[in-house]
């Protein structure tokens, strides 16, 4: 259905209607104002009606600056409704619709912003990120669009991907990158891995294995009876060695980074309890150019990693780097 | 003959031709709404009823008083589209009653919130908000991580449809338990997660 479309009656008659009523009603408020002009006045005497013991009204003729004042919006309403849409689906001489001033506004602004953010785009990711122009749109972008989760440093939360380390959950290569802020992407840790019998005991062994493969404090006895429990449980997604695998993003479980924190109860909530995460796609929602530009400003943050086949001899700058953001609050 | 005096001094005429005045813009502004397709007919496919939980979800968004700081209408201007995504159009309210377009927008707009966020945002987000937006000031909700108790939730489907949302008897039947074991959050979330889905897509 045509949403444009805003006169769409479901019969005529209701076009009919709208003309008959406006028409009559402002052209019924001149010829009532017209009649009055033929009253007869006594000016300086009462009506004769008295309220409240001693409230009168002088009997005096409406002034004329009023009269005609109230002739004019008479007659303006009636230039406005030929001018207008407003007459049921009379569209008005000058066809004007708010879509089309809404399009109309849309078409300067892209006149006039789409080279800008368009300049970037035939350049390589590297590239862009290297140049510090591009680097204050990115920032920019990226506090209006993506710091309500990865925070204004770029630097994440709880259950949400820290971007400023070298650490990437679904690739960290610029069309890895670029893919994520495009596509978006869902993320599923099923309950208890691929062993869904686990106890509670056994769930506390196999976190405390985990804990132990980056070096966190475990329960050595624990984390033995967890490593038999491992292969079942957890190897089909993170991997036999457990280094996961950023193509399907499965997270690498002996880096010492956790999405969700190191603490041994939130793991074994993770474990029990599965985890379901998003990156909402932001491709249609942004467009390409500010998509790339994202993606350089990600890639830059100080993570970004070489593509499989580099070409340019561009290195990410490193973290100390970071442009910060002045007005980044709470931090 | 109705004279100046007459209608003064007549409660009769003084009420009836107040009445036929001021109801001229509303009969000529508001009645010929409830007779055109645009405002009466879903804009596409994707306007559908809320199910259940999406419902009682909205009824948590009323009954917090969301509508008071964040407005559901994005006006046709690139500074709002820019942000928010296309403008909002009638068609896409035609299940809401009553819409909630609110007209106060101390947060932003939510008309087109839905899979702005991940759920696990939303969750964080609502029990305490600063715990991702650290400037922000709009309130915790944390009392909505509870279980949800609706058990009216079938009369309100039912009353629904008179007011001509087309549930189903087999919707309606099946209501109590689509909210089984959920909490006011799982709602709420759901709801806002659903909410201008059916525009995003087009500029």
């Amino acid at each position: 259905m045509d949403f444009n479309q805003t006169n769409d009656f479901v019969s005529s008659f209701w076009s009919l209607y709208v003309v008959v009523i406006s028409l009559v009603s402002f052209i019924g408020c001149g010829v009532f104002l017209w009649m009055q002009g033929g009253v007869k006045h006594n000016p300086g005497q009462t009506t004769g009606h008295v309220w409240d013991e001693t409230l009168a009204e002088y009997s005096n003729p409406l002034p004329n600056w009023w009269r005609w004042m109230f002739y004019i919006t008479v007659v303006f309403a009636l230039v406005y409704l030929a001018l207008y849409p407003g007459l049921g689906t009379f569209n008005g001489k000058l066809g004007w619709t708010m879509r089309g001033q809404y399009d109309q506004e849309m078409k300067v602004a892209d006149q006039k912003y789409a080279p800008i953010f368009n300049q970037f785009l035939k350049q390589d990711i590297m590239a862009v990120a290297a140049d510090p122009k591009a680097k204050e749109m990115g920032q920019r972008l990226f506090l209006t669009y993506c710091a309500q989760c990865h925070g204004s440093d770029a630097k994440g939360a709880k259950g949400f991907p820290n971007l400023a380390d070298n650490d990437w959950l679904w690739g960290g290569t610029p069309d890895r990158i670029k893919e994520t802020i495009t596509a978006g992407r869902n993320a599923v840790m099923t309950p208890k891995g691929t062993k869904p019998d686990m106890d509670a005991e056994q769930v506390q062994d196999v976190v405390n294995y985990v804990r132990s493969l980056s070096g966190l404090s475990s329960d050595s006895i624990r984390a033995q009876r967890g490593a038999e429990l491992y292969p079942q449980a957890c190897a089909a997604c993170h991997g036999p060695d457990a280094k996961g695998n950023p193509d399907a993003g499965y997270p690498n479980l002996t880096d010492g980074v956790w999405l969700y924190g190191s603490r041994l109860e939130t793991q074994v909530e993770t474990v029990t309890h599965g985890r379901l995460n998003r990156m909402p796609a932001w491709g249609d929602f942004l467009g390409e150019a500010k998509v790339h530009l994202l993606t350089a400003y990600v890639w830059g943050l100080g993570g970004g990693m070489k593509p499989a086949t580099a070409v340019a001899d561009v290195a990410a700058p490193s973290s100390d780097e970071l442009v910060r953001p002045e007005s980044g609050a709470g931090q | 003959m109705l004279t100046h005096e007459k209608i003064e001094r007549s409660n009769f005429w003084m009420i009836l031709l107040i009445l036929i005045f001021v109801s001229v813009g509303g009969l000529v502004e508001i009645v010929p709404l409830f007779f055109q397709k645009s405002t009466t007919t879903p804009v596409n496919d994707l306007v559908k009823p809320y199910d259940a939980l999406r419902l009682a979800g909205r009824d948590i968004y009323q009954r917090e008083g969301c509508y008071l700081c964040h407005s559901q209408m994005v006006r046709p201007f690139r500074s709002e589209t820019e942000r928010y995504g296309h403008y909002s159009v009638a068609g896409e309210f035609v299940y809401d009653h009553p819409f909630q377009w609110g007209s106060k927008r101390t947060g932003p707009d939510l008309a087109r919130v839905g899979g702005r966020y991940s759920d696990q945002w939303h969750r964080v987000h609502l029990l305490n908000p600063r715990d991702v937006v650290p400037e922000s000031n709009m309130p915790a909700f944390y009392w909505l991580d509870r279980p949800l108790k609706k058990p009216t939730i079938g009369a309100e489907m039912a009353a629904l449809r008179i007011v001509g949302v087309p549930y189903t008897d087999q919707e309606i039947a099946d209501a109590p338990k689509a909210l089984e074991g959920k909490t006011e959050l799982d709602a709420m979330i759901a709801y806002l997660q659903g909410l201008g889905l059916a525009l995003t897509q087009t500029r």
